[in-house]
């Protein structure tokens, strides 16, 4: 079996929100660029499932749509422990087009199993997973928490409004991962990082395909009003507050 | 021309993500000068079902089929697409939650649909189609355009109220046309957590950081958020120390809330917490740090020991209970 991870290159969750244009772009400069955290735990997952199941996992791809400047996350994945890295040269816009060229390459090559996240940090569209399993006609199961393959079944655990589910699918299919898939996103070794000069990263090119949303324009929230604070030897003044205020007594 | 919402139901209920999604829809189709259609998937009630008209749902698609159980995202998928072509649905929306995150991707895709999640207002113009979300896991907001003719949304909870708007809604039944093929994966075990307010549902969250000091500590939070009818959260470190259960971690990493109240004790209020919390109507903090982070998003605070103010909370909350 092939798996494939799919990843987006987002900036470090601590950064600094800044925008340019008149606020129509967001202001790269400077940001430190990271493998978006969910897309970072399913690549950990892929690599233990791979290690524990013997010979049934031939290897572990990762793919990223983007220009030139996603090669050193694509490195990282691959120093990591992924064994090969492509990139699909095309700017990502929308999360249809990504869709689309990520389609475009599963269909040349197919793979049984395929993961992303549930959402980019960036632009949280929580998208690109579902419209991939729809273009290639898969079964996809998301918020994904669990997965494991026993005896050449899968198994799955899926987070649902209060509760979790068990389930199990066919082969191929897109799972769509959330926290709870690894526990800890595994760090590259030094002996890692030597290997992933020498792993392929392919370089492919884009094919046409539509972009159907854009981003016109960003604001930052409201500075925030001061924090009304209230003494602690006099908890009843909170008290008032929840009843008359926010209503919750 | 329609405006198309589908909402989830729980054991044949609905919940308030429902009633403010077809609210939503509603307000759509008016703004659209066309009517809300609602399309429900299993087995429901036909007085709950009727609620929905509430809130301005002028028809309610109504699918059953045995096959079903649990949430197959292809075979409702194709649900949702049938009743939208036969409706003549402009825009489809969801609910911002795990089925809605699950299905609205690829009924866009059926759809040939430029989709747009997690909105949390009606659209600023409807030509082009402008509509605003949050991004950057709260830190800002992103005014999108779909371009496409069709359009699918998902409302992320609690950013609009579920206004009544009476309307006489008609049920209808319809049959999908639905294979074996888009039954390709099977719920086999449901593990529910009962009796307890839902995190992702509920109207205030108690929650709790490493000030709370360890697992055996929680006792009174549990018993402010029985008294206040509120869900309890934590702070990642909380649940990766095992002091309290993974469903409980909120952030950015952890489910996202957005209650009317947020009640965080012990919370330093990491960026990355924040993200998790920044949609909730009102923040409440008590740390002992007057200069913990958590106070920049806070809206009321308290300097103090939660060993201490937690005991205290309760103590006056129950007094004011008694009036
Ligand atoms: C990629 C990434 C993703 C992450 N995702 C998440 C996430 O989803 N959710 C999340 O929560 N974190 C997340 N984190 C971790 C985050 O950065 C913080 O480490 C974490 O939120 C801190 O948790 P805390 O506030 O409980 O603990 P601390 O930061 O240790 O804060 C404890 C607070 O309690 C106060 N305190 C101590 N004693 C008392 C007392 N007796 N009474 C009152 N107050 C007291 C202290 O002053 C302090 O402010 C993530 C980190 C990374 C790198
Ligand atoms: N440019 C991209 N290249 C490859 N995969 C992507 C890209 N953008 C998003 N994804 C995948 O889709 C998931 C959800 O992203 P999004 O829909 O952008 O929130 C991510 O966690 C990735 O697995």
């Amino acid at each position: 079996m092939k798996i494939l991870i799919c990843l987006s290159n987002v900036p470090d969750t601590t950064t600094k929100i800044k925008f340019t244009g008149d606020n129509t772009q967001f202001d790269a400069a400077g940001v430190q660029w990271i493998i978006n955290p969910w897309d970072e735990l399913a690549l950990t997952r892929a690599l233990e499932i791979k290690e524990t199941s013997g010979t049934t996992i031939e290897k572990v791809t990762v793919l990223t749509v983007g220009k030139a400047d996603t090669e050193p996350t694509l490195r990282k994945a691959l120093a990591i422990g992924a064994d090969d890295a492509v990139r699909i040269d095309a700017e990502p816009k929308d999360a249809y087009q990504v869709a689309a060229q990520i389609t475009g390459f599963v269909k040349e090559q197919p793979y049984d199993i395929i993961l992303c996240g549930i959402e980019s940090s960036d632009y949280n569209g929580s998208t690109v997973g579902g419209m991939l399993a729809e273009f290639l006609d898969s079964p996809s199961v998301s918020s994904v928490s669990g997965l494991f393959l026993e005896n050449g079944q899968i198994r799955l655990n899926r987070e649902i409004d209060g509760g979790q589910e068990v389930l199990e699918t066919m082969i191929p299919f897109v799972a769509i991962v959330q926290k709870g898939i690894a526990k800890e996103p595994r760090i590259p070794s030094m002996r890692g990082i030597m290997m992933a000069r020498s792993k392929p990263l392919t370089v492919k090119p884009a094919v046409a395909a539509d972009e159907l949303t854009g981003f016109t324009a960003f604001e930052l929230p409201p500075p925030h009003a001061k924090c009304k604070m209230i003494d602690a030897e006099n908890v009843g003044e909170l008290v008032k507050v929840f009843r008359n205020e926010l209503k919750i007594i | 021309m329609s405006v198309l919402a589908f909402t989830e139901n729980w054991d044949g209920k609905f919940k308030k993500i429902s009633f403010e999604l077809v609210s939503y829809a509603h307000q759509l189709a008016a703004q659209m000068n066309t009517n809300a259609v609602v399309v429900s998937i299993g087995n429901v009630p036909e007085e709950e079902l009727k609620k929905l008209g509430h809130y301005g749902a002028s028809k309610i698609v109504r699918v059953e089929d045995n096959r079903i159980s649990g949430l197959i995202n292809k075979a409702f998928t194709a649900i949702i697409a049938q009743v939208a072509e036969k409706e003549g649905a402009d825009v489809v929306v969801f609910s911002h939650n795990f089925t809605g995150k699950a299905l609205a991707p690829r009924v866009a895709v059926r759809l040939r649909a430029g989709m747009a999640s997690g909105v949390n207002a009606l659209p600023d113009s409807l030509d082009p189609f402008v509509v605003k979300k949050g991004v950057f896991t709260g830190k800002a907001i992103g005014h999108i355009t779909i371009k496409s003719a069709k359009k699918v949304l998902t409302l992320f909870p609690n950013s609009v109220e579920a206004i009544e708007a009476d309307e006489n809604a008609v049920i209808e039944t319809f049959t999908p046309q639905l294979s074996d093929a888009h039954f390709a994966t099977k719920v086999l075990e449901v593990k529910k957590v009962t009796d307890k307010v839902l995190l992702t549902d509920a109207e205030v969250v108690v929650s709790g950081g490493r000030g709370m000091k360890g697992a055996d500590k929680w006792a009174p939070l549990e018993e402010l958020a029985g008294l206040l009818g509120a869900a309890i959260a934590c702070t990642r470190p909380v649940s990766d120390e095992g002091w309290r259960p993974h469903g409980e971690h909120v952030g950015q990493t952890g489910k996202i809330v957005a209650p009317n109240v947020y009640l965080a004790f012990g919370i330093s209020g990491a960026i990355q917490h924040l993200g998790g919390i920044s949609a909730s109507k009102h923040i409440i903090a008590v740390n002992t740090d007057k200069d913990a982070p958590i106070f920049e998003a806070a809206e009321y605070g308290i300097v103090g020991d939660v060993q201490q103010v937690l005991p205290k909370l309760i103590e006056a909350v129950r007094e004011a209970k008694k009036q």
